[in-house]
């Protein structure tokens, strides 16, 4: 699975994306959430509050229950604030 | 990149140059459209009673042009239009500096109005852009979504 990070989730993290191999529970955005906080560090501060987290997956947006199905790739960042 | 969506040609950019308003609205008026209306953002002086020294914009390549794209199908599919041209910057970007270009063409007034006054509220909450604030003091903050851009976004029926 391709995880990219932008805005601050980008900063707390210390990089933009990555490539990770996903454990089966890890089935919705929200689960990759907790695997990812799980890691400590940069991840735990960036994903210590869910309510204020986005998420795209196949480069659409979804809520963080949605199946991930077979997607390949899915990103996490704060609200946009474009224009 | 011009992609032809709805059977109408977009001018989809997501790019760090600036761009040159004029050209693109006489790109905009060349086929005899009747009415080309055009909104740009550009860069506040100060935020917060704080002096800005730049904005700092980011966004999600592919995503964010497949967005725009499905931004201007929706306005073409609502109103009657001859083009749409959207352009966004990224990169940082000082006061007075243009940050996006919304402009649609049609034979109707009100129809180019409505159209690029759609395209930029949903622009706003819908596409993958981020903006930071580098304040003159060196401070640098993320933008918060503001409610306000959410509820002008719902508010188009």
């Amino acid at each position: 699975m391709r995880i990219l990070y932008f805005a601050w989730l980008r900063e707390k993290i210390g990089l933009g994306e990555e490539v990770a191999t996903l454990p089966p529970e890890a089935a919705t955005p929200r689960a990759v959430i907790a695997w990812l906080r799980q890691r400590g560090g940069g991840y735990a501060a960036a994903f210590t509050n869910e309510a204020i987290i986005r998420c795209a997956v196949a480069q659409e947006f979804c809520g963080l229950d949605t199946p991930l199905g077979n997607a390949d790739e899915i990103a996490f960042f704060p609200p946009v604030t474009g224009g | 990149m011009s992609v032809t969506g709805g059977g109408l040609m977009h001018n989809i950019l997501v790019q760090e140059a600036d761009f040159d308003a004029t050209a693109e609205l006489a790109a905009l008026s060349a086929g005899g459209a009747g009415a080309v209306a055009s909104f740009i953002g550009v860069v506040r002086g100060a935020a917060g009673g704080r002096s800005l020294a730049a904005l700092r914009l980011e966004h999600y390549p592919g995503m964010t042009e497949k967005t725009l794209l499905a931004l201007a199908d929706a306005a073409a599919s609502r109103w009657e239009l001859t083009g749409c041209t959207i352009i966004h910057r990224t990169g940082r970007l000082a006061p007075g500096q243009n940050i996006v270009l919304v402009a649609t063409a049609s034979p109707h007034r009100a129809a180019a109005l409505a159209a690029t006054a759609f395209l930029i509220d949903q622009l706003k909450t819908a596409a993958p852009f981020w903006k930071a604030e580098e304040f003159s003091s060196g401070e640098v903050e993320w933008v918060a979504a503001r409610d306000a851009d959410h509820a002008a976004a719902k508010a188009w029926p």
